[in-house]
């Protein structure tokens, strides 16, 4: 008997405070329909007020970047808001500069949607979605290297700079009970917008390599995630350097065929480097790409020819092949892509040759 | 008994010579560390006060009302925690619409009160100090205040203190104990005004 008065008291007083609080959050956390302008007046939303404006836009499948998840530690997802954000917060405080607090900067995650609100979202930002992709071709370029054409649903388009990456979400698989995402460079032409090909080296162990080396095959389907990244063509010069190693010449081919494409007036070096033959891929397409086009220049080069390699292109280091081949870099911008030893290396050769790290542009991985 | 001691007479011990802080070392965990600087210590002293005075009224009558009627002290901590849980769930939202000013700035403060022992600790006592209503008011306002002026002495100090070279073991919470110790002393100074126990 006494068990049960305890057991339902504690319920009725557990129900009741319960029911007061959704009583309350009903009557104080009711802002009813608000509307949020984006850019000034390039798009507008009608959402329901009173959650953070970081988690309303992401309802409505804008993604601004975060990575703590809204609790105001990292500091990402910084905004402008021009109208209706209320008094700057303590929270915010550590991650404002002087500046950005004068331009109305605020981080979305601590901004409440109270009434109509003006924000300002960076172009490339505004373009990040969700795609639910089907596998068209997966082609084996080397022995661990797969190329994935993923066809984007129908009607749908991304619209990305040649140089930026997506998002590639796993699902569970074997052993792996959650689903992670990892980001791939984006290797085909901007213009060809209705699919997105990535470059995917197979690394042992690669929680999410291994989930799209193994697991995928053709017509399955995969959700990516994107645009994004800085990586991408400024052509404030007129002479490039592009430098490649392994899965990395996935963002060079798309700045390299955009530049094709546009017939814009630079001279393009590729040097792609790799330790034997059987790491090379492409060798064909880019030497015939070469031979079409005066403008462009492709140097692969090998580490460690195998004897039965028969190589008779350039043998070293990419970093000693760079230093034979680019003379004068001060009209020239550097672009690379590869692991953080190859670029740090790159950097420095790029400098000696009158590349300033300004000037010079690079994905890690 | 305890029924008869003034009100005002808690009131002014529970910020002098009972203080939550320098006499009970309740709510040392925020007391500690958010006493930095005293802008935010201000604020946060302020949001204790309220959620004491607050919580320690609710939990009086849920206290008379439920509790001792139907038998259940043995739940006592369950329930006034819960308690003290919801309400500043409640306060917080009201404030928010009602009072956006001080929600900005109080308002970040206010879920991390709902950990804070000195805030179950007044309930705990006016319970086993037996007070009336009115007692139990000004016992949690005094309560609220006495932890507000404690945590501004420290933060206050520790403002000072900031551009002081301390030997490097000290630095952060092992000066802010330190000044706690000595703060508490001085409290001491007060213990011949009132008593209450």
């Amino acid at each position: 008997m006494e068990i049960l008065t305890t057991v339902l008291s504690v319920t009725v007083i557990s129900v009741f405070l319960a029911l007061i609080i959704i009583v309350a959050e009903y009557f104080f956390n009711n802002y009813g329909e608000c509307e949020i302008d984006i850019n000034n007046g390039d798009k507008k939303l009608k959402v329901e007020g009173g959650s953070s404006l970081l988690s309303t836009l992401s309802g409505q499948k804008i993604f601004i970047p975060s990575a703590c998840g809204g609790k105001a530690t990292c500091g990402l997802c910084k905004l402008q808001v021009l109208e209706g954000a209320g008094p700057l917060l303590p929270t915010e405080e550590p991650y404002l500069s002087q500046d950005e607090r004068k331009n109305n900067y605020r981080l979305a995650c601590q901004v409440k949607i109270k009434n109509n609100i003006r924000i300002m979202i960076p172009e490339e930002l505004f373009n990040i979605k969700e795609y639910i992709t089907t596998i068209e071709s997966i082609e084996q370029l080397t022995h661990d290297i797969k190329g994935f054409r993923l066809k984007l649903p129908a009607g749908e388009s991304v619209s990305f700079k040649a140089g930026q990456y997506m998002q590639f979400h796993t699902k569970p698989y074997a052993k792996i009970k959650e689903s992670v995402y990892r980001a791939y460079s984006i290797a085909n032409v901007p213009s060809d917008n209705e699919a997105i090909e990535l470059i995917i080296r197979q690394v042992p162990d690669g929680i999410c390599t291994t989930y799209a080396h193994t697991q995928l095959s053709e017509g399955d389907q995969v959700k990516i995630s994107g645009p994004y990244g800085d990586f991408f063509l400024r052509g404030d010069c007129s002479e490039i350097v592009m430098i490649a190693g392994g899965s990395g010449m996935a963002p060079i081919r798309s700045i390299i065929l955009y530049v094709l494409e546009k017939g814009i007036d630079i001279k393009m070096n590729f040097f792609f480097g790799a330790v034997t033959k059987k790491d090379l891929y492409y060798l064909e397409y880019f030497h015939d790409l070469a031979e079409r086009h005066d403008n462009f220049r492709f140097i692969p080069a090998l580490s460690k020819p195998a004897p039965e390699d028969n190589w008779e292109g350039e043998v070293g280091l990419i970093t000693e092949v760079v230093e034979r081949y680019v003379n004068d870099g001060s009209d020239m911008e550097g672009y690379l892509c590869g692991s953080p030893g190859m670029i740090n290396a790159c950097i420095n050769v790029l400098d000696k040759k009158g590349i300033p790290e300004a000037k010079v542009y690079y994905d890690k991985f | 008994m305890t029924t008869d001691i003034n009100p005002l007479v808690i009131f002014f011990a529970s910020i002098l010579t009972s203080n939550m802080i320098l006499s009970n070392f309740l709510g040392m965990c925020s007391y500690i560390s958010i006493s930095g600087e005293y802008k935010t210590a201000s604020s946060l002293g302020k949001s204790v006060t309220l959620v004491m005075v607050f919580t320690t009224v609710l939990n009086y009558w849920v206290y008379k009302l439920v509790i001792v009627p139907l038998g259940l002290e043995y739940l006592q901590y369950i329930l006034f925690i819960m308690i003290i849980a919801a309400s500043v769930q409640i306060i917080e939202m009201a404030m928010d619409r009602l009072l956006p000013d001080l929600h900005v700035k109080l308002g970040i403060f206010l879920p991390l009160i709902t950990v804070n022992c000195a805030i179950l600790g007044t309930t705990l006592f006016m319970v086993i100090r037996d007070y009336n209503f009115v007692q139990s008011i000004l016992f949690g306002l005094g309560s609220g205040l006495g932890w507000w002026l404690a945590i501004s002495a420290l933060a206050a100090i520790r403002e000072k203190m900031a551009k002081t070279k301390l030997p490097r073991g000290l630095e952060g919470p092992g000066i802010a104990f330190i000044i706690t110790g000595i703060m508490a002393l001085a409290f001491i100074g007060f213990s011949g005004i009132f008593t209450i126990t």
